[in-house]
């Protein structure tokens, strides 16, 4: 019975070409992992027959696809949920959680919500930019409402799907008008910079960064890469809290980084996932940005509203490009707009109305200024008492600020491949294997187990 | 003042200060120094002003062909413009509309004070992915129990399309794919874009303002083996004209002959006819086979969920096994896209779905909007006859789902916006939805002038 369409699948291939065997052995191990899947019932069925000849012996189209490996930030809190150790802490995804380890609506949306419910508005097709009201706000948070950039219309800004959505809008609009650029990425950088610049078909290098001698910034390397790029080049920056290590570089700093990207006629392109969320102030996280623009120089920036107004799942950014005039900031919005239509058509109005009441609320938006300072002085006192924890825990002398200078969400541990899996495998605290933690997913209670994690694998393993 | 002074012979400098060049040897007026006070030095950004773009070699684009009607629509200051453009569900009274039972989810899920906004998973909402996928295939679908069904979260149809194709485009043999001729305009740009090869089969016959079912099946008959097909679930978008059940039956035993793999779009389903099986039947047809096929589901239309992009992409495989695999390289089109979809949506989406008195009564809502759209079809036909505008138009009521095309030529649809204030797209389709019994006589009337008066 069960031999039946192995026999039609025989006399099928004996017309084909060589590697004819190959062929049949390759047919005859695609069904039969059908038939061990499907089980005894549906062999047996009538059904089962007739469905399977009447296409033949038709392989599935799609049968030399191989298993892609999981997403490496995100497949880390699928083996958190699959761990039953009762201290297992989830230090994988940049979400932020309450003390009580608790995923956190902020008050401010869930009253936006209801009063988007009470006004109950269409859900009509937004522009393919997005949403005005939304593209406004968004900009103005970013360069402030008196900025020049702003009263002179010299911003194009299209509404894009969070941080990724945007990124990708740039990269596309990079691959069809910069079409011999490439862009520099900081070494390390956020792990998806990298599948984006590639599916958009955009060359990238990377530029030196972390120096895991200090656990800090190799500002000479840095400087060095950008220059020796070729001219015009986009050096992709994070606007503050630098993903994965959460080391900045000061206001000094930065004002050498763009001499140099002037110099060379490069493009900044920034990626800012985390203003006010780093320092708590909106404008103190937007200076890199705001420096760059007031040199007058042409520059790109991802924004994302994930992070600080925890909207993750709403998918809500923008993609802002300042350019020279007014004029052609219409013509660069105009051809962003063409790739976004081949790609979503429009983008989703929810979020975009939640951060457009919000912003333009004044009450709203005082509120969620004192939420996100909250969020961000929760993340720095947890940094300070682990920091206290591994001071007084460790006597081996290692200077531990590093996790006080860092910045944000992150911080990079300085720990190795091997160290972050004795972190998960012995302590079960769940990590990047980069060495990154999310301070957003520690509460205060654990730290002093983190830090007799962190001790542990720092010194015994290698 | 910085570039132009690159040591390299044609660096990126040299090429954007040579398209500046161009640009203002072109034209003086539009030359960006030519008194252009909106590049003017400003106070606190002394050392720019009047220096060059790297964006100079960015022309404008174009509006969008569709959505521009709309644009055109609104800046009309005339009291009897008709926007007959978009595609997008208008009441009697001219207003968009959103479904009470979507009104009702959503006040659901905005109370739930246990709702949290954590990411979604790549693949998005999972009970939106199966209810979807039953949604479509049917509740009792092999397919679905069999579990070789891939369904993932994307931005409503034009999101599923892209990424479909894009997987296609990875890992599919033949990268070659058939559209109708004619087709939705965005159609060709997502699969352009995606990496795939476009060509065109016969479709629309303008003699009979019907389906061309010969060409279509020889131009298929012709086609590469194994290439991909697009078609239209129902209610094909722009013409209204669908295939009949023998004619899907045909066009399906020849894409089985020659291992053509159907992409279906599905952006009507419940509202061509009004019954959601219906409308999926050329769907499930295939898959009864026990063949692979790809469907790209929107809720825009059907739910009326326009603004919040809720779609979904299902890939039928042949096994579970292989079905696992797709699983997983889609998710890499995904991720470097916009890593996870919008909750929103979705979320009503299943909040309808799983409940048995809201699906009864979306059915509901959604048969009240489809018996609009038919009785507008009667009218716009009566009123046309009673006024003896010359042509057959019994296409009319023949065609099928929220367009019509109308078979007036550019010229005629240009008069119709400047004489009229008719906007609809140069093709001469109009959406149906936007019509009422009170805007009809309008639209009889121009129709009426167009044809008598322009060939």
């Amino acid at each position: 019975m069960a031999s039946s369409p192995i026999l039609s699948l025989a006399s099928s291939t004996a017309s084909s070409a060589l590697p004819c065997r190959r062929r049949f052995l390759h047919n005859l191990k695609a069904t039969s992992n059908q038939m061990t899947f499907l089980g005894n019932d549906h062999i047996n069925s009538k059904s089962f027959f007739r469905t399977s000849m009447s296409v033949a012996v038709e392989n599935s189209k799609f049968t030399d696809i191989t298993m892609a490996p999981p997403d490496p930030i995100l497949g880390v809190s699928e083996a958190f949920r699959a761990d039953t150790n009762e201290m297992k802490l989830n230090l994988g995804v940049g979400a932020y959680r309450t003390e009580d380890l608790q995923p956190y609506v902020l008050n401010v949306v869930k009253k936006a919500e209801t009063l988007m419910l009470e006004w109950a508005e269409n859900k009509e097709y937004l522009p393919i930019e997005g949403l005005a009201a939304f593209n406004k706000a968004t900009a103005e948070l970013l360069f402030g409402t008196e900025n020049p950039v702003i009263l002179q219309q010299r911003v194009a800004t299209v509404q894009g799907l969070s941080g990724t959505g945007s990124l990708r809008l740039a990269a596309a609009l990079i691959e069809r008008y910069f079409p011999s650029s490439k862009v520099l990425i900081s070494s390390p950088t956020w792990g998806n910079h990298k599948n984006i610049f590639n599916d958009a078909r955009v060359p990238w290098s990377e530029y030196r960064y972390y120096d895991p001698k200090t656990v800090g910034l190799d500002f000479d390397g840095m400087i060095s890469d950008i220059k020796a790029a070729p001219e015009g080049s986009f050096v992709l920056l994070h606007g503050c809290a630098h993903n994965p290590t959460g080391i900045d570089p000061t206001p000094e700093q930065w004002e050498i980084i763009a001499d140099v990207i002037q110099e060379k006629n490069h493009i900044p392109f920034f990626d800012v996932a985390y203003q006010g969320f780093a320092s708590g102030s909106l404008d103190k996280d937007a200076s890199s940005v705001r420096m760059f623009a007031a040199r007058g120089l042409e520059l790109l920036i991802a924004q994302s509203y994930s992070k600080n107004l925890g909207l993750y799942a709403e998918r809500i950014g923008a993609i802002n490009v300042v350019c020279s005039s007014s004029d052609v900031a219409h013509r660069v919005k105009s051809q962003l707009k063409r790739l976004a239509r081949p790609m979503y058509s429009n983008p989703p109005i929810h979020g975009a109305r939640i951060v457009a009441n919000i912003v333009g609320n004044s009450d709203l938006f005082s509120e969620w200024k004192e939420e996100m300072a909250s969020m961000a002085g929760r993340i720095k006192s947890v940094r300070k008492k682990l920091y206290d924890s591994l001071c007084a825990k460790d006597n081996s002398g290692k200077d531990w600020s590093f996790i006080l200078k860092q910045i944000g969400m992150f911080s990079f541990t300085g720990l190795n491949k091997a160290q972050s899996d004795n972190m998960t495998n012995k302590w079960h605290v769940y990590m990047t294997k980069d060495g990154r933690i999310s301070l957003a997913g520690l509460s205060s209670a654990n730290c002093e187990y983190l830090a007799d994690a962190i001790i542990d694998s720092y010194h015994n393993v290698s | 003042m910085h570039g132009g002074n690159a040591s390299g012979s044609s660096s990126p400098a040299d090429r954007r200060l040579s398209a500046l060049v161009r640009h203002l040897e072109g034209s003086s007026r539009d030359g960006i120094d030519a008194g252009n006070h909106s590049i003017a030095a400003a106070p606190t950004s002394g050392s720019y002003g009047g220096r060059n773009s790297v964006f100079d070699h960015v022309v404008m684009g174009p509006e969008d062909p569709i959505l521009g009607v709309t644009v055109a629509y609104n800046k009309d200051p005339s009291p009897v413009k008709m926007n007959l453009g978009v595609g997008a569900y208008r009441t009697e009274e001219g207003k968009p509309l959103v479904l009470n039972v979507v009104r009702r989810a959503e006040q659901m899920l905005v109370n739930d004070s246990s709702r949290v906004k954590e990411y979604l998973p790549i693949v998005g909402l999972a009970d939106f992915n199966k209810l979807s996928a039953k949604l479509i295939l049917g509740a009792d679908s092999p397919a679905v129990q069999e579990n070789r069904v891939t369904t993932v979260q994307c931005l409503s149809g034009t999101g599923s399309l892209r990424v479909g194709a894009e997987f296609l485009a990875r890992h599919y043999h033949q990268h070659t794919i058939l559209i109708p001729q004619p087709t939705w305009g965005n159609h060709p740009k997502v699969f352009g874009l995606a990496g795939l090869s476009v060509k065109t089969y016969r479709y629309y016959d303008p003699s009979t303002r019907g389906l061309d079912f010969e060409g279509l099946m020889e131009d298929l008959g012709s086609a590469p083996s194994g290439a991909i097909v697009l078609f239209h679930a129902c209610a094909h978008n722009p013409t209204g004209v669908d295939p009949t059940a023998q004619q899907w039956e045909q066009i399906r035993q020849l894409a089985r002959s020659k291992a053509l793999l159907p992409f279906f779009d599905s952006a009507y389903q419940g509202f061509a006819s009004g019954n959601l099986d219906t409308d999926a039947q050329s769907v499930r047809m295939f898959v009864k086979d026990g063949g692979e096929c790809i469907v790209a589901q929107s809720f825009a239309k059907n739910m009326g969920l326009y603004g919040e992009r809720v779609g979904a992409l299902s890939i039928v495989c042949r096994n579970a096994d292989v079905a696992g695999r797709v699983e997983s390289q889609l998710k890499l089109v995904i991720r470097p896209m916009y890593s996870n979809p919008p909750i929103h949506g979705a979320s009503i989406v299943a909040t309808v779905l799983k409940d048995r008195n809201m699906f009864q009564e979306w059915t509901v809502e959604l048969k009240a909007m489809a018996d609009r759209i038919i009785n507008m079809r009667t009218q716009l036909f009566d009123a046309l006859r009673s006024r003896g505008t010359p042509g057959d138009w019994s296409h009319i009521i023949k065609q099928i789902g929220m367009f019509t095309f109308t078979g007036l030529n550019s010229k005629q649809v240009a008069f119709m916006t400047k004489e009229y204030h008719i906007y609809m797209t140069s093709d001469g389709r109009i959406s149906m939805a936007g019509l009422s019994s009170r805007t009809v006589p309008h639209l009889a009337d121009a129709i009426h002038a167009a044809v008598t008066r322009l060939a």
